[in-house]
């Protein structure tokens, strides 16, 4: 796609320009790569080993100890089960949540872009709001609202709020995707009789699988990174692993095992991490299309 | 019949409907119900609600004992909130701009045809698929005075290499910055890359065939035309400076003392910690105007362009 730079012929400073060029791009991956390489460096040493070496040299053997620790008996707060149970109640909370999030969104994109009815786009611009405020101004209300709903501390509560503050974006992404679809198939699917959900089973649904994915995606992982409404809203039992990663590092005083830290670290970013290794187009597209109309 | 008429609302319900209204009619207000609910009740009212509050001197549980702008005036009287706000214009500024000028350059440079360039691009980007606790993590162990960076430039040779930051009042903000900027630079980075492919092509050779030089095609061509991607880019950049809680707990805690404080762990600490319900909710609306201070002249511009079209 790019054909912006016009072939010319190739020169000393050109070359020297190129050169510079490289060094540059090479320099700043090291600067990204590095608290990765550190962080895998780090969790496959003992402490000793962290204590006399530096942070980028090598481990002397390959020593998993620290990752079965962080998985299975670390301390966080106030268990010791290591962060498995955290792993597993993300999990728990971000599947139904994304399900429901993308469902909700792909419905209403639907709505919004091929049945328009009076004050639709008006609620499509205030419903676009629910993306950008700070979710502080929401915290305490929606603390007592679960508390009512009796769903306080549970992962039914949490799933309640990822879809209620997802959906603006997963609606958003749908309505962008749905906006290309001309009206008149809908016209002439209803002139054969289709109805409202047939219409949507046989004929919106087929072609959405590409922003199914991206939205799956966007939604997976901003509901697994999420740490303020877990630890707003959670009870010990139903952290997600942002939350129980945040205090295995911060209230293991004493005998600090950084190892341990490092290794709970890449557990708990593995999934995304996956995501992004398999699914790298989508993740990006799912990051633009919230930002540039598309 | 053209291709527009999609974008115009020429939805079937416009087009000449019967004049009995049967369940068919209502079913897209129906299956769209629970979203007009959800967004009434948690984000409109949730919003006044919380603006309510922050009238009230409601402390350990919401009260209705109406104060006016007490809590404001307790908030900015406050230095710990003071401080909390000078940190996010330090770190929200310069989060900001670097992550602007990497941005554009990194995909001004990965636009010359580079080898590898999707290899580069996924290194860049990856940060991004991370939560903010497990990069907060990763820089408290790579920052930490007694075994980090500074540890490795010492054995490294350099025996008075000193680099305390994250235990240095003055300093730790850079810290947040530091940290945040690794997050989030490959993102900028790929909305520019995006928008640099999405530049007209004949633009561009017309402007070579004029005999402009790489340099200026990029100064006076492509990039003024990237001028609706800059805007996204500080957009969502100051909304990602403005509610960043998690990089602080993770990375500082806030510490040492207060000192790297940011509004969104203020309001965090006095609404469910210190039982300062009335002044956290003050908080929450002082963050809430920022964000609308900026969002609403670009969804004003957007929605223009829009009707432009």
């Amino acid at each position: 796609m790019s054909n912006h730079t016009v072939r010319r012929k190739t020169s000393g400073l050109d070359k020297a320009l190129r050169v510079a060029l490289y060094t540059v791009l090479l320099v700043v991956a090291a600067f990204y790569l590095m608290p990765f390489i550190v962080m895998l460096l780090t969790s496959l040493k003992d402490v000793e080993e962290i204590r006399s070496g530096t942070l980028l040299s090598l481990p002397a053997v390959l020593n998993f100890d620290s990752w079965s620790k962080a998985w299975s008996s670390a301390c966080t707060g106030s268990s010791c089960d290591g962060i498995s149970p955290f792993f597993m109640n993300s999990f728990q909370i971000v599947l139904p949540a994304v399900a429901i999030s993308t469902l909700l969104g792909a419905i209403n994109g639907y709505v919004i872009s091929l049945w328009k009815f009076r004050g639709s786009d008006v609620f499509f611009a205030a419903l676009l709001v629910g993306c950008f405020i700070p979710f502080q101004v929401i915290l305490l209300p929606m603390a007592r609202t679960l508390g009512w709903l009796g769903i306080a501390n549970t992962t039914t509560g949490l799933v309640f709020v990822h879809v209620v503050y997802g959906v603006a974006f997963t609606t958003l992404f749908f309505r962008n995707f749905y906006q290309s679809i001309p009206g008149e198939l809908v016209k002439a699917a209803r002139l054969d009789g289709a109805g409202f959900f047939t219409i949507f089973y046989r004929i919106i649904l087929p072609v959405s699988t590409p922003i199914i994915v991206v939205t799956v995606i966007w939604q997976f992982t901003q509901i697994w990174n999420d740490f303020l409404f877990g630890v707003a809203f959670s009870g010990f039992d139903t952290q997600p692993v942002t939350v129980a990663l945040n205090n295995l590092v911060n209230t293991s005083f004493g005998g600090k095992e950084y190892n341990v830290d490092m290794a709970a670290a890449i557990i708990a970013a593995l999934p995304t991490l996956a995501v992004y290794v398999f699914a790298g187009k989508y993740f990006v597209r799912g990051l633009t299309a919230g930002a540039v109309k598309g | 019949m053209n291709t527009k008429a999609a974008h115009s609302g020429s939805g079937p319900t416009q087009s000449g409907r019967p004049a009995r209204l049967s369940l068919a009619d209502w079913m897209p207000k129906i299956v769209m119900a629970p979203t007009v609910i959800m967004t009434v009740v948690c984000i409109y009212g949730y919003m006044i609600w919380t603006a309510v509050l922050s009238f009230t001197g409601s402390r350990m549980l919401p009260s209705y004992n109406f104060v006016g702008l007490d809590q404001y005036e307790r908030l900015f009287n406050n230095d710990r909130w003071m401080v909390a706000l000078g940190n996010l214009g330090v770190f929200g500024g310069l989060f900001i701009l670097i992550c602007l000028f990497l941005g554009v350059t990194l995909a001004i440079f990965l636009d010359q045809k580079i080898r590898a360039e999707g290899a580069i691009r996924t290194i860049y980007l990856y940060p991004m698929a991370i939560s903010f606790i497990v990069t907060g993590t990763a820089w408290k162990w790579l920052l930490n005075p007694t075994n980090g960076l500074e540890k490795m430039m010492i054995d490294f040779g350099f025996e008075d290499f000193k680099f305390d930051w994250l235990i240095n009042p003055d300093m730790v903000v850079y810290c947040l910055v530091i940290a945040a900027v690794w997050q989030a630079s490959g993102f900028v980075m790929a909305l520019f890359l995006a928008g640099l492919r999405g530049v007209d092509g004949d633009l561009i050779k017309a402007a070579h065939l004029d005999g402009a030089s790489t340099f200026t095609t990029y100064r006076r061509v492509i990039l003024p035309s990237l001028k609706p991607v800059f805007f996204s880019a500080l957009v969502i950049l100051s909304h990602i400076a403005i509610k960043s809680f998690d990089l602080v707990a993770a990375l500082t805690n806030g510490g040492p003392g207060y000192s790297s404080d940011l509004p969104a762990n203020f309001m965090y600490a006095h609404t469910f910690t210190r039982s300062q319900i009335g002044l956290g909710s003050a908080s929450a609306m002082v963050m809430l105007g920022c964000v609308l201070a900026i969002l609403i002249p670009y969804l004003y511009s957007e929605l223009r362009g829009e009707r432009h079209e």
